[in-house]
């Protein structure tokens, strides 16, 4: 992408925009001093953290702050017009017409209730344009501009019935209906897979050549930047911290929040300074064939359907060693986890710890050689519980195997330390933690029944980069430090490249390639393992991952 | 607990609901300093219009029995009947709810069917049979308001333990190795807290609507004195004597008004999305 020549007016001029918070909130003003342009044509990124106030910038100009916040100083200028003076009613007729959105939610942006037809109609609808049957015309014309496959059905459609793909295809559809000259996207592809993420970045771009329209992209995502922006804003709590063309920023940040979040980023390439991998150690899992299948009972009209969440999966994993499990959303990833545990029961196979058969054991038994095997969850927020402190949710695991209450709590405490959070943690409640602190608790959790293998499920997908990062360390130090053996489940390839040792890549529940980590992703043998490296945000080509890692 | 103090009393109504609860919670509690004389003795002549003596304010019935004094006593009734019977329905209601939405499937089914068994009846009338079966008393009123109640209990508690049983804090639960019991007392129930408390307030407001309908009827203990029987017995007299019929009435309608009050604010109160910026 090369720098377009702009001698003219910038579409959109965001000069010293203040936008006040309600009083009582952490601070003042959630964005201020924010100015940027935007030119015809161009691709600008706001990048930041979350709180960054990065979305309530978008926000302002699109005249949807939420309730209590106003923008206190500043101006926004789309053409000329000052868009944070005009009233309700002149803004709703620029929204849509001039500036068109995408958001990040591609099912909830969509009334799951109205035919997909029927709703970019609407857009024209809502303006007072165009004849019914026009409406629909255009409707399948920008159907087939974005890409969705056979269009003509697809406008009969209702959301549910596409793919969350497709989804983001009618929603960028209905964002270019009456041709904007400047198109928000906010977070766009954050909740699409990687390979649909690289389908849909693609679209953006392509319309964006045809169309010459404005784009301002708002994104957490450093690798999708470097894929598709001209330039770049980075923001840290409400605050610009720097501007300028993407290859530069990427390539030579200025800002010291900016050099921190870029070399937050996994790299793809295991920590520096590693040297060679420890000779694996005795083998603690054996996994054999492993099944299960979903089926659901059949109707009058429909046949029965069968779902293979994990399919004939065999492993083995040596102390000390990380096997990252990857694939996209619906490749059973977390099935495959969960029936380890036996959280779900699978249907077939053979999980041996230590040599000894755990399939078929009672109750009673199950629970004794579950100790040795625990888990840390996604989400930091509905994995504790809201109503416990955090001390009593680290030592229950303890409890419950018959230690003494005072002398669980008093390991709890220890191992909050040994996660790196305050000995007042332990009376204190999860609410009162940020999201990385809180995935700490579970880690020292799943640690409080000394376990000898870890499984964690997408631990870090919900968090920040930095803190991501900052969690990944730790789960790789505690690793060496407490030998354990680590099943890391992630959709990001990006981490699972950077902290392991072994990848097992899955795709509608099947194993397709598993193999060393650097053999895996420095020469694919599976199609689909190829698929899923190329469409990996902010990689160049012939470098698995990126110019920008080996500049950094 | 001081958040959520500060957040109930931004509600102007709950608050004065509350405040009409603890009176009527204080009159019933000082009956007897005020009136040591039975509500059932005659006092005066009777059909002694209100306001006219002021020993009994509210005037007399048509036994000339005091119906300040009726009122009074008959607040201990409503509100014994109200939240016992609350208790009881709570204590069927939540464990079946409980096992019903933890384990789900087979155990689900039957506890629901079970459940709707009462619910297909019309409630009114299955406590009309009930009292009449079990001859009415102060014990049978309340069973029989308890067996009408608790099926909402259950469906209410089910929906929310289904909707915690989805969360991950309680897949860590079982890898910790907690059993199934420790799991629904210690760990879902107390999340599911909030809804059951806010229904138990609305619940005490419809037992006592439901007594008073059972002694309207004559369906009630016929040694005490409610609100409900005053009301039935002084209807044949409706046109001579209002006030008979006037005062239980409003007394009803406070009380019943004031609890579906706090119990909404209790609601807003409890809320998790409003106690968000507290948070």
């Amino acid at each position: 992408m090369s720098e377009p020549t702009v001698p003219h007016e910038p579409v959109l001029s965001v000069a010293n925009l203040a936008i006040e918070l309600p009083a009582g909130a952490d601070r003042l003003y959630a964005v201020e001093h924010v100015s940027f342009d935007i030119h015809r044509g161009e691709t600008l990124a706001i990048v930041g953290e979350s709180g960054s106030g990065k979305s309530m910038s978008a926000n302002a100009v699109m005249g949807l702050l939420p309730p209590g916040t106003r923008a206190a100083q500043g101006t926004a200028k789309l053409d000329g017009i000052d868009l944070l003076r005009l009233d309700a009613e002149a803004m709703r007729a620029i929204r849509g017409r001039r500036i068109g959105m995408i958001f990040q939610e591609p099912m909830t942006a969509l009334d799951p209730l109205m035919r997909i037809g029927d709703q970019i109609a609407e857009v024209f609808e809502a303006h007072g344009l165009l004849a019914p049957a026009e409406r629909r015309a255009r409707a399948l014309a920008l159907l087939t501009e974005v890409g969705i496959p056979e269009p003509e059905r697809a406008i009969h459609a209702y959301p549910f019935q596409l793919s969350g793909g497709q989804r983001q295809r009618v929603v960028i559809a209905m964002a270019l209906a009456l041709d904007p000259v400047l198109l928000i996207a906010d977070e766009p592809t954050t909740a699409l897979d990687v390979t649909t993420q690289a389908q849909i970045l693609k679209l953006i771009r392509e319309l964006q050549d045809k169309h010459g329209t404005a784009v301002m992209f708002i994104t957490h995502d450093f690798g999708v930047v470097a894929d598709i922006a001209d330039r770049v804003v980075v923001m840290s709590k409400g605050r610009v911290v720097e501007t300028g063309a993407a290859a530069d920023v990427l390539g030579a940040p200025q800002d010291a929040y900016t050099r921190q979040l870029i070399a937050a980023i996994p790299t793809g390439r295991p920590a520096a300074g590693d040297g060679p991998r420890k000779a694996a150690g005795e083998t603690v899992l054996e996994v054999r064939g492993l099944t299960k299948t979903y089926r659901s009972a059949g109707g009058f009209f429909r046949p029965a359907r069968v779902v293979h969440a994990v399919r004939d999966v065999s492993f083995d994993l040596a102390r000390g060693e990380t096997l990252g499990v990857v694939g996209e959303s619906g490749s059973g990833k977390s099935s495959l986890g969960r029936c380890l545990v036996r959280l779900i029961e699978p249907d077939a196979g053979s999980i041996r710890l230590n040599g000894q058969e755990t399939m078929g054991q009672s109750v009673g038994e199950m629970r004794i050689w579950r100790r040795r095997m625990q888990m840390v969850f996604q989400d930091p927020y509905g994995s504790l519980n809201p109503r416990t402190r955090v001390g009593r949710i680290v030592a229950e695991g303890p409890i419950a195997a018959g230690m003494p209450i005072g002398a669980a709590l008093k390991k709890a405490g220890d191992l909050l330390a040994l996660v790196g959070l305050d000995a007042s943690a332990v009376d204190r409640f999860p609410h009162e933690f940020s999201g990385g602190q809180r995935q700490r608790i579970g880690i020292a959790r799943a640690l409080a029944l000394d376990p000898e293998i870890i499984i964690a499920d997408e631990a870090v997908s919900a968090l920040d980069v930095s803190i991501q990062a900052q969690v990944l360390r730790l789960l790789a130090d505690l690793k060496t430090r407490l030998d354990l053996a680590l099943i890391f489940i992630t959709h990001d390839l990006r981490v699972a490249a950077t902290i392991c040792d072994k990848v097992a890549v899955m795709r509608k529940g099947e194993v397709v390639e598993m193999g060393p980590a650097a053999q895996v992703f420095g020469d694919p043998q599976h199609e689909y393992t190829r698929r899923l490296i190329a469409a990996i945000p902010g990689r160049a080509e012939g470098d698995a991952f990126g110019a920008r890692a080996a500049a950094i | 607990m001081k958040a959520f103090w500060s957040r109930f009393r931004r509600h102007k109504a709950a608050v004065a609901g509350l405040v009409v609860v603890l009176l009527v919670v204080a009159i019933a509690i000082a009956a007897p300093y005020f009136y040591p004389v039975s509500p059932w003795k005659m006092v005066q002549r009777p059909f002694l219009p209100p306001f006219a003596n002021p020993a009994v304010p509210l005037g007399t019935d048509t036994l000339g029995r005091n119906v300040a004094s009726g009122l009074a006593y008959g607040a201990r009734v409503s509100l014994l009947i109200g939240t016992v019977s609350t208790l009881v329905a709570l204590a069927v209601g939540v464990p079946i709810g409980a096992l019903a939405g933890y384990f789900g499937g087979v155990v689900d089914d039957v506890l629901m069917r079970f459940t709707e068994f009462f619910q297909t009846v019309p409630s009114f009338a299955l406590a009309i049979v009930l009292v009449a079966i079990f001859q009415p008393s102060l014990f049978s009123i309340i069973i029989a308001i308890a067996i009408v109640g608790w099926p909402p209990v259950a469906r209410l508690v089910r929906g929310e333990v289904m909707a915690q049983r989805q969360r991950e804090y309680v897949e860590a639960a079982i890898l910790a190795g907690q059993s199934h019991l420790t799991i629904i007392t210690r760990q879902i129930l107390p999340n599911v807290v909030s809804p059951i408390v806010v229904l138990a307030s609305l619940m005490v407001a419809s037992a006592i609507l439901l007594e008073s309908s059972l002694s309207f009827l004559g369906l009630g203990d016929p040694s005490i004195m409610s609100w409900g029987y005053m009301i039935g017995a002084a209807r044949t007299v409706v046109r001579q004597a209002w006030w008979l019929s006037v005062f239980p009435g409003v007394a009803i309608l406070i009380s019943v008004l004031a609890l579906n009050l706090v119990g909404e604010g209790l609601a807003e109160a409890l809320d998790p999305r409003s106690s968000r910026d507290q948070a």
